[in-house]
């Protein structure tokens, strides 16, 4: 790769790439970001590219086709997926022993291999293309949907695909002053939680009198579920390096930092990839593209603390210092990393501005609702049919989300809540589900927008429970510094611990409510400020299930292991041996033609009897509640002939 | 420097820039409950304790009064029902680890705090993080600090510097609003390096 000068070399350089790229030749994109590795992608890499070579040699026909390994293009739950170009064929759960018929049939013969690609809710429903995928179809994928269209570790293909060209417009056509109008006209939010205007934050930053300023992405996701920005930075180093380029060159900052947590390996090692190759070609560096504007970037890896992901905190870990944040103001705009300076945005919003200096800010705006625009990444897991990264429009329903693009619940079951925002954000009831997603909508039914996780939960999530896994998380997240958060956090689980088994105490859903508020109020930062969330909005929407939980001892969703008791019906039980064999305590009584009974002191209640008794018995019953019915005596338990004594 | 007028429960305050909304009080004499506060030390903002209502913008935001600057027309509120409500639970919580501190008793008589309203955990240190910073700040000798995070931080002496420099200090214990720091000296002595503290090492 050689140094680009000007413009125009970097035009010229564009041009011989092109070139020497024939559109119409075939192009194998296999997903290899984390989630489809995980599946054996890389197993099926291997084995198509050992077809092409062995196919190639034997049919004597030369097979020139390219095999690009890509980011993740979203579609998770159908992993390893990958896609043929020109035509753009989908195969979805593809397998190493799949790369023979592929390469046979659709790169030489041009036929469609009908049982990898994605079938719909009927069986005949076939679709080959990938945009007519209902989970990609009802998206708007501006920012990821370039992902399987080139390999991160290639600066060639993020060039082909017109990389580089915003960093152009706006370093050597526009001042900075224009750029940062440009970007406020655009109306771009933070895509990190709180959605603050990115452009106020960039001219407070610029504003700020200090010649060294700092700019920073914040790469530090760290929200259970959620993994929208290791995509795109593992997926498309160079759009949020571009990003980052330009929004240093508005606020006046010669030096970045891209702060991603150590447990996104190929994230860090694509973005370090990335970086040294835009060190390489000059867009790094002194001079860049010849505009006289400077700039450098530094990866650092961060060790895994939640709290990390809160400006504040992340600044001192950069700094080298614990990960616990400061009292704002000064804000980081004013005074941050070593004193200065420092804007920091999160990988997404970095993302978004290349495309808003590429479209236009009338473009942008054009997208979304009146404070929210542009488009959103959710990662959309739980219980939901297509779990994975989705890109949708700001103003989407949550309906549409959960049932267009994410198919709806699986197994039949019943809707109950979607959970967004993470451990700071709240869970949503049915009843709004017809809200539309932006960032003040989701703010007024108590939930917030955070980094953009969604988890869907059906009928069988206990609202107790989900409030107790989130602030056992926050336990062990909580940095400790101030009081609120730490006591807070610790005497709100001890009350949800407690009702969950049973000994919940009339008054404790108000002294929850009590010490939430105090908890929000007095906490030092936005971990603290928001923690109480998950409490708060279940008791708003579900406040009858805790009060089942505390005046009946009852789990209505029987999740509370301490509030619920197995029973077999011994008018359905056919002695079939199922239970007794699977039940990893020992604690089902029965044997051949003899009624099986559950001997309560023994039973753990994992459950284990109710999922594996056939459907066609369904002879185990849950209890929460009320009492177990006393055991129906030994002699009674012989079967005989096809009925029961 | 130049003078900045603000109002302290309906008082006006002359106050100069760089002070806090706590220095600018104490100057007129208006008294706001700290623990984690010691002058010498740059303010923490941990205990916040000295949470206080701030007019700000056309909105009233709380504040920790160690670290909020004074700027020209603020209206502060030391007491109101939320800030009285937010420190009585806080001191509650506090109590919880801490029953037998002076201190805390105290501020709980003021602001109405039943220190039996939860379960007691007697970790006997509030986090405060006194000792800790004076030894950081002040003696530059670091030989205690914060273990952990969340709910299972707490204070520990560094064997290998406690051992060397606190027999003759000490200055930590008497800032200690339970009297932890000096429990836990003891007990790291008692463990690690019984009697070796002391008294000065033989000279060379």
């Amino acid at each position: 790769m050689p140094r680009i000068n000007s413009p125009a070399e970097l035009e010229k350089f564009r041009k011989d790439i092109l070139s020497k790229r024939d559109p119409k030749k075939p192009c194998i994109a296999v997903c290899t970001g984390t989630g489809c590795l995980a599946l054996g992608a890389s197993k099926v890499v291997a084995a198509i590219k050992e077809e092409i070579k062995k196919q190639g040699l034997e049919s004597k026909v030369k097979v020139e086709a390219d095999i690009r390994e890509t980011g993740c293009p979203g579609f998770c739950e159908r992993g390893p997926l990958l896609v043929i170009y020109p035509e753009e064929i989908c195969y979805l759960q593809v397998q190493p022993e799949d790369a023979k018929e592929i390469i046979s049939q659709t790169i030489l013969a041009g036929n469609v291999v009908d049982r990898l690609l994605y079938t719909g809710p009927k069986p005949d429903e076939k679709i080959v293309q990938e945009s007519e995928i209902p989970f990609y179809k009802n998206q708007k994928r501006l920012l990821i949907g370039n992902n399987i269209r080139m390999d991160p570790k290639s600066i060639e293909d993020y060039l082909a695909a017109g990389g580089y060209r915003a960093l152009v417009k706006a370093l050597c056509e526009n001042t900075p002053e224009q750029v940062l109008e440009l970007v406020k006209k655009a109306e771009l939010r933070g895509r990190g939680g709180a959605g603050f205007p990115a452009g106020k934050k960039w001219e407070f930053t610029r504003n700020s009198q200090d010649e060294t300023k700092y700019v920073v992405v914040n790469a530090d996701e760290g929200d259970p579920g959620a993994f929208m920005d290791r995509a795109l930075l593992e997926g498309n180093p160079h759009s949020v390096l571009e990003g980052l380029l330009i929004g240093a060159y508005a606020i006046g900052a010669n030096e970045g930092f891209i702060y991603v947590r150590q447990e996104y390996p190929l994230a860090v090692e694509n973005a370090t990839i990335a970086i040294r190759q835009a060190e390489e070609s000059g867009f790094l560096g002194k001079n860049i593209l010849g505009s006289g504007f400077d700039f450098n970037v530094h990866l650092h890896q961060g060790a895994g603390a939640f709290v990390c992901g809160e400006e504040t905190a992340l600044l001192m870990s950069l700094e080298g210092k614990p990960g616990e944040p400061n009292q704002k103001p000064p804000y980081p705009a004013v005074k941050g990393l070593w004193g200065k300076p420092t804007n920091i945005n999160n990988v997404e919003t970095w993302a978004n501005v290349p495309l808003i200096i590429n479209k236009g800010a009338e473009f942008f705006t054009s997208i979304g609702t009146e404070k929210s625009k542009g488009t959103k990444i959710f990662s959309l897991v739980g219980k939901v049919n297509n779990t994975g990264l989705v890109e949708v429009p700001m103003g989407i329903t949550l309906k549409d989300i959960i049932y267009e693009i994410g198919g709806g619940i699986p197994g039949g079951k019943k809707f109950k809540a979607v959970q967004t925002g993470g451990p700071s954000g709240g869970c949503i009831p049915e009843e709004h589900l017809d809200i539309k997603v932006d960032f003040d909508e989701l703010a007024k039914v108590g939930a917030i927008m955070g980094s953009g996780g969604m988890i869907v939960m059906d009928e069988d999530t206990c609202m107790v429970d989900v409030a107790k896994y989130f602030l056992n998380f926050l336990t062990d997240e909580s940095c400790g510094k101030c009081a609120p958060c730490r006591e807070g956090i610790r005497q709100m689980l001890k009350i949800l611990t407690n009702i969950s088994k049973g000994k919940g105490k009339e008054g404790d859903v108000e002294l929850l409510q009590e010490m939430a508020e105090i908890t929000r109020d007095a906490s030092l930062c936005a971990l603290g400020g928001s923690a109480p969330n998950p409490v708060l909005s279940t008791i708003r929407y579900f406040r009858g299930e805790y009060e089942a939980h505390i005046n009946e001892g009852k789990c209505p969703a029987f999740v509370c292991k301490d509030l619920i008791s197995f029973y077999i019906d011994p008018e359905k039980c056919t002695a079939c041996m199922i239970c007794l064999r699977k039940c990893p305590a020992d604690a089902i009584i029965g044997g051949k033609k003899q009624i099986h009974v559950i001997d309560q002191e023994k039973c753990t209640n994992c459950g284990t009897c109710y999922e594996v008794c056939p459907t066609r018995f369904a002879a185990i019953r849950r209890l929460s509640g009320e009492p177990v019915p006393p055991p129906i005596p030994e002699e009674e338990r012989t079967i005989v002939g096809a009925s029961k004594k | 420097m130049s003078e900045i007028l603000l109002q302290i429960d309906g008082k006006e305050v002359k106050a100069a820039e760089g002070m806090t909304i706590l220095e600018a009080a104490q100057s007129v004499g208006v008294t706001i409950p700290t623990l984690c506060h010691l002058e010498k030390l740059t303010p923490y903002g941990a205990c916040r304790i000295c949470t206080v209502e701030v007019d700000i913008g056309g909105r009233t935001s709380l504040f920790p009064s160690c670290l909020y600057p004074v700027a020209e027309g603020l209206v502060v509120r030391t007491r109101s029902d939320r800030v009285d409500r937010i420190r009585k639970m806080i001191l509650e919580w506090q109590l919880a680890h801490a029953p037998d501190s002076e201190q805390l008793k105290d501020l709980a008589q003021i602001y109405g705090a039943d220190k039996d309203r939860f379960e007691k955990e007697p970790a006997f240190c509030i986090l405060c993080g006194l000792c800790v910073r004076y030894c950081a700040e002040v003696k530059k000798k670091y030989a205690v600090g914060f273990n952990d995070r969340g709910p299972r931080r707490e204070i520990a002496f560094v064997v290998e510097v406690a051992s060397k420099e606190c027999w003759n200090c000490k200055e930590c214990f008497p800032l200690c609003p339970t009297s932890y720091a000096q429990a836990a000296y003891v007990l790291t002595e008692a463990l690690a390096f019984p009697g070796r503290s002391s008294e000065p090492l033989p000279a060379e």
